[in-house]
């Protein structure tokens, strides 16, 4: 398989970002200094793997929370088509738009893909300090899953983690 | 590759030896499609494979999909624990044969049938007995690396191909003869 994308890697400061996330509302990760920030990129809504992974981080909404973290799924549908998947699948959690210009956000983060359009499926976890702490790039038809996340979230629960700069 | 990482014990569900070579975890949600469409599957395999294979049922309840995942789950282990493992199956199989009409009038009805009195059964449901229990199943689980329902794992490994009864035998067997 050709793997183009170059996800940031731990240790990298995460690109700021200010998207819609709802028709008339705005968020910037600036905003969630001091919290833990999962960013979950995903080709698209309404896909089957899509749905099933955020679905997954949605029985997971109060883990996360727990664990002081705020999970974000960002795709390149527009903020009308995020609202509708939200409704329909009792989304808990924030969905951005990078739909203008589109793939701008992931062209950052190192997750679009030029040919089809679309993000990577891709999650990053960042520190409270806005630092990435750890990556991973799933093939696009296969749903991650959780694991991954939660041990880099548990890593960094305790002081002593902070500032080490590893991945988990 | 992903493992399981609460190996299978005497806590879980289990049918056939718990020595076979083989065994097949199954993490469910008893009001999943997906998981309906493989539970005659997994019959079929267990006739195929017979005593080499052990298989386990944990509980994956998706909750925020399936309003009526976490009480059949809950009111299958309630049977497991008033009625044994025989009426623990008998429920399992019955509320997958009755996928469409799970509110928990209908999950007394089925633990009834499965030789425990649904009002006992209600009650656990009331007081969220049997909560803790199924959501160690779903943790252990997504700390597994289970990604939807329903996951399987052979021998402890994630399995991620197709698990259609001939592909599912295949990839037994296939086990199997590195096992040897």
């Amino acid at each position: 398989m050709t793997q183009l994308s170059h996800p940031l890697p731990a240790g990298t400061p995460a690109p700021n970002f200010t998207l819609w996330a709802t028709p008339d509302q705005k968020l910037s990760l600036d905003e969630l200094r001091g919290r833990l920030v999962v960013l979950v990129f995903y080709p698209a809504d309404w896909s089957p793997v899509c749905g099933d992974q955020l679905a997954l981080y949605n029985e997971l909404h109060s883990d996360f929370h727990r664990l002081g973290a705020d999970v974000i799924g960002i795709s390149v549908d527009g903020v009308w088509c995020h609202t509708a998947f939200r409704e329909e699948r009792h989304l808990h959690f924030t969905l951005l738009s990078d739909f203008e210009p589109k793939g701008a956000l992931a062209s950052q983060y190192g997750v679009y893909r030029e040919a089809d359009g679309t993000t990577e499926r891709a999650l990053f976890v960042i520190d409270r300090e806005g630092i990435i702490r750890w990556s991973y790039l799933s093939p696009v038809g296969v749903n991650p899953g959780a694991d991954g996340i939660l041990e880099a979230l548990e890593s960094l629960q305790h002081p002593a983690a902070a500032g080490s700069g590893s991945a988990p | 590759m992903s493992r399981l990482t609460v190996p299978v014990s005497k806590r879980d569900h289990l049918q056939g030896d718990p020595k076979a070579p083989l065994t097949l975890v199954e993490y469910g949600d008893y009001e999943c499609p997906h998981c309906g469409r493989a539970y005659p599957i997994i019959k079929r395999v267990q006739a195929r494979l017979g005593n080499r294979l052990c298989f386990v049922f944990r509980n994956f309840p998706l909750n925020e999909i399936h309003p009526h995942a976490e009480h059949a789950a809950e009111s299958a282990e309630s049977v497991s624990t008033h009625g044994g493992e025989k009426a623990f199956w008998a429920m399992h199989d019955m509320i997958f044969e009755h996928q469409r009409s799970l509110e928990d009038a209908a999950l007394a009805r089925l633990a009834t049938e499965a030789g425990v009195d649904g009002k006992v059964v209600l009650s656990d449901l009331a007081a969220s007995n049997f909560r803790d229990r199924v959501r160690e199943d779903f943790m252990s689980g997504v700390h597994s690396g289970v990604n939807g329902t329903p996951t399987f794992f052979i021998n402890g490994v994630r399995y991620d191909g197709p698990w259609d009864e001939a592909d599912l035998v295949a990839e037994l067997e296939e086990t199997l003869v590195h096992l040897a």
